[in-house]
């Protein structure tokens, strides 16, 4: 059985990192909140580790069938005898698998960051909000119920809230943070929504009871959320749709995506944490935590989600093309990865074989964490030694920083899907899966990787060769120890994360897939990935004004893939011209003159009453005396003559 | 020689609550105003006097009330004298019109 105090104390040991170091920190860590931050989450993956192994070699595995645990439940908040919120623990297969992720990754950007933050003035600061981060992360991770992922949820978003506005010096990222903040809460209204759709219909709050509810197909709930409907949906397809926009808005899915381009104002390890690696795949983790009632329940929401993914998937790519800051590229390319998870669910089925893409996509959310934050913190150390985001200011590079240069590349290669590393096993999953299902996403998917491919190594061209070396201040180095020891663990990790046998430990049901790994289906999307890679080395190797021209001629598609095909200004003119304009000031006039108006009004007309009454207080005792006759003798009258 | 009824004694005493009234209106010396509060209340007392004696002679009730508004009489009159020498304490005059601090 899990070991329940392990568990627990993953979750709460990062939450003591944020409550010392966001309380003392200031006072007494000054300098050793780092180590403090990196101790405690040194822990926190040990445990995590011990927990995975158990979990997948120990006792997970009950009649060949992984079985989903719940090692701590009890109610915070009872209401009537059938309604509470409770608390508690999840220990599944993909909750186990995520809670490596969070605790390696965020460990990685802990020990990154003690060299790239070092002398900030808000260090332990810049520790506490980590803490709570990686705090909330575990805690949506390990939710028993569809209200604790929403708390923690939110949590998530706080924190990354906190945490991209860390230089709240800077207005960008002020502007940036409360963007990400604004629309992922908007999405999350949605999510509020269908969790209380969900919720009321299956009239029940954990995953287990909710989602047995709303599968079995007897079920008397499934037949009442089915039956009801509003503008011609059922209840149940509606709660699943809000439910996917909650996590559309957290996972940056089009067209909820505009906040995490800006969210790169942040710090560099915090965008490979939060922005690349763990809380942007909540949405992936929230969809594959209600699988069955999205593959079962409503099976045409689930396509939607396909096609939401690939359209964000193809979209983000070719945004990612044109873009010349090093971390927008990465977060375009970010979205675009996290659209692959997505269609990847969306063209998967429950149960058996059907459901590759439900493994493909958790693969590609493990694989992506690694090289993704790899990339992050490669492209962090070269922010850190460039002092630009700028792509023209940067080139030559490789050098000047053999090991950044050499785990960029690794992770470069993983993400375009070059055989044998990471990317190419999962994303070929993710291909075969959308074959077998959904032939034009498959498609789609296969421009993407082609994209995807040509962008990295535009990137990694444009910053590591092209230009020669200049002279970059060559008072300072690539980076110590601890931030070459992460780049180095990371690429390990792409190097090899992809020889794991996924389909053993995760699917829909929990019993084992066989992957199936033709070689012969590979050769096409490899192909693409290599044409994609030879190009951007044809067009980036060398400087050449071939890029320009290109651009030149293709200059109307260029444009608006170079302005993020113009989805910001689209928003700002809904919401500036539209909902402002129309809605906005009607109601700040109504406002102003009719609501404000009645209230004044009802002031002076007292005040002028007021005015005039006051002279009967006159301060003369007798007049008083003799209002005070003219009273008896009216009520004298009053009583004789009239009552 | 007549010997005087209700009525006569009922006019006595309403003579007397107008002539207390009126001095009560009209005069601006406190001690004065008190003086016709006085003259209200043994017209009041009168009253009672009265009626017990001609409506209900063999009943006390009358007689016990005057006994207790003589009582309340005594007490208001040292409440308001001792209002009256606080009055001249601070405004050195017992004019009743000098103590309009608090009009509006």
């Amino acid at each position: 059985m899990p070991n329940t105090i392990n568990i627990l104390l993953i979750l709460i040991l990062p939450f003591i990192g944020f409550l010392l170091l966001g309380l003392l920190g200031k006072k007494y860590f000054n300098k050793t909140a780092g180590l403090i931050g990196t101790a405690l989450l040194f822990v926190a993956t040990i445990l995590a580790l011990h927990t995975a192994y158990e979990y997948f070699f120990v006792y997970g595995k009950v009649a060949d069938v992984y079985q989903s645990f719940i090692p701590l439940q009890f109610h915070w908040l009872q209401f009537t005898a059938t309604l509470s919120i409770d608390m508690g623990l999840t220990i599944d297969a993909i909750s186990v698998m995520m809670l490596l992720v969070v605790t390696f990754i965020s460990l990685m950007v802990h020990v990154y960051s003690l060299e790239y933050m070092k002398g900030d003035a808000r260090f332990p600061v810049y520790y506490s909000f980590l803490g709570l981060f990686t705090f909330s992360m575990l805690g949506l991770v390990l939710a028993a119920n569809i209200f604790q992922i929403y708390i923690f949820w939110e949590l998530v978003g706080v924190s990354s809230f906190l945490l991209i506005g860390y230089y709240y010096e800077k207005s960008s990222a002020v502007a940036a943070s409360k963007k990400a903040f604004i629309v992922t809460r908007f999405a999350d209204f949605g999510f509020l929504i269908g969790i209380l759709i969900l919720s009321y219909y299956a009239d029940s709050l954990n995953f287990s009871t909710l989602i047995e509810r709303l599968t079995a197909p007897q079920s008397n709930e499934l037949k009442i959320a089915t039956a009801a409907t509003f503008l011609g949906i059922s209840a149940l397809t509606w709660g699943a749709i809000l439910v996917f926009v909650g996590g559309a808005g957290k996972s940056a899915m089009f067209p909820l995506h505009i906040w995490l381009p800006d969210a790169m104002e942040g710090p560099t390890p915090v965008s490979a944490l939060i922005h690349a690696a763990t809380m942007v795949v909540a949405g992936v983790y929230l969809v594959a935590r209600l699988f069955p009632v999205f593959a079962i329940g409503t099976p045409a929401v689930l396509e939607g989600v396909g096609w939401v993914g690939a359209v964000s998937a193809v979209f983000a790519a070719v945004i990612a093309c044109t873009q010349t800051d090093i971390k927008r590229v990465l977060a375009y390319s970010t979205m675009s990865q996290i659209g692959f998870m997505m269609f990847a669910l969306g063209v998967s089925k429950y149960g058996g074989e059907d459901g590759l893409g439900y493994t493909a996509s958790l693969f590609h959310l493990f694989t992506h964490a690694m090289f993704k934050a790899l990339l992050f913190l490669g492209a962090g150390s070269v922010i850190h030694f460039v002092h630009s985001n700028e792509m023209q200011n940067m080139g030559g590079l490789r050098k000047l920083m053999p090991v950044t240069h050499i785990t960029f590349l690794i992770a470069c290669l993983a993400i375009a899907g070059v055989p044998p590393l990471a990317g190419f096993f999962s994303k070929e999953e993710i291909l075969l899966a959308a074959y077998q299902q959904n032939k034009i996403i498959y498609g789609v998917a296969l421009a993407t990787s082609g994209l995807t491919a040509f962008y990295m190594f535009r990137l990694y061209f444009s910053i590591f060769w092209n230009k020669a070396p200049e002279a970059y201040g060559a008072h300072h180095s690539e980076g110590g120890g601890a931030m070459k020891t992460p780049l180095i663990l990371l690429s390990v990790g792409a190097l090899f994360t992809g020889f794991i046998p996924f389909g053993k430990y995760v699917s829909t049901d929990g019993k084992m897939l066989e992957s199936h790994f033709h070689f012969s289906f590979t050769i096409l999307p490899v192909m693409i990935g290599v044409a994609g890679i030879l190009i951007a080395m044809l067009l980036y190797k060398k400087q050449n004004n071939r890029p320009d021209k290109l651009a030149k001629s293709i200059s109307g598609i260029y444009q608006s893939a170079y302005h993020k095909f113009y989805i910001d200004e689209v928003y700002l003119f809904v919401t500036k011209k539209i909902l402002f304009n129309l809605v906005g000031k009607p109601f700040a006039w109504f406002d102003r003159t009719v609501i404000d108006g009645i209230v004044n009004q009802t002031a002076s007309i007292t005040q002028s009453i007021a005015e005039e009454i006051k002279k009967i207080q006159s301060g003369k005792v007798q007049l008083y005396a003799i209002y005070f006759l003219m009273g008896v003798i009216a009520l004298a009258i009053f009583f004789i003559y009239v009552w | 020689m007549m010997e005087p009824g209700l009525y006569h004694i009922l006019f006595i005493s309403t003579a007397l609550f107008f002539i207390g009234m009126y001095g009560f209106f009209t005069r601006r010396n406190l001690i004065t105003m008190l003086m016709s509060i006085e003259l209200i209340l043994n017209s009041v007392n009168l009253n009672f006097i009265a009626f017990n004696k001609y409506l209900w002679a063999e009943k006390m009730d009358g007689l016990f009330f005057t006994l207790f508004v003589i009582a309340i009489a005594a007490a208001e009159a040292a409440i308001g004298i001792a209002i009256i020498i606080n009055l001249y304490r601070s405004h050195q005059s017992i004019d009743v019109e000098s103590a309009e601090e608090l009009k509006y």
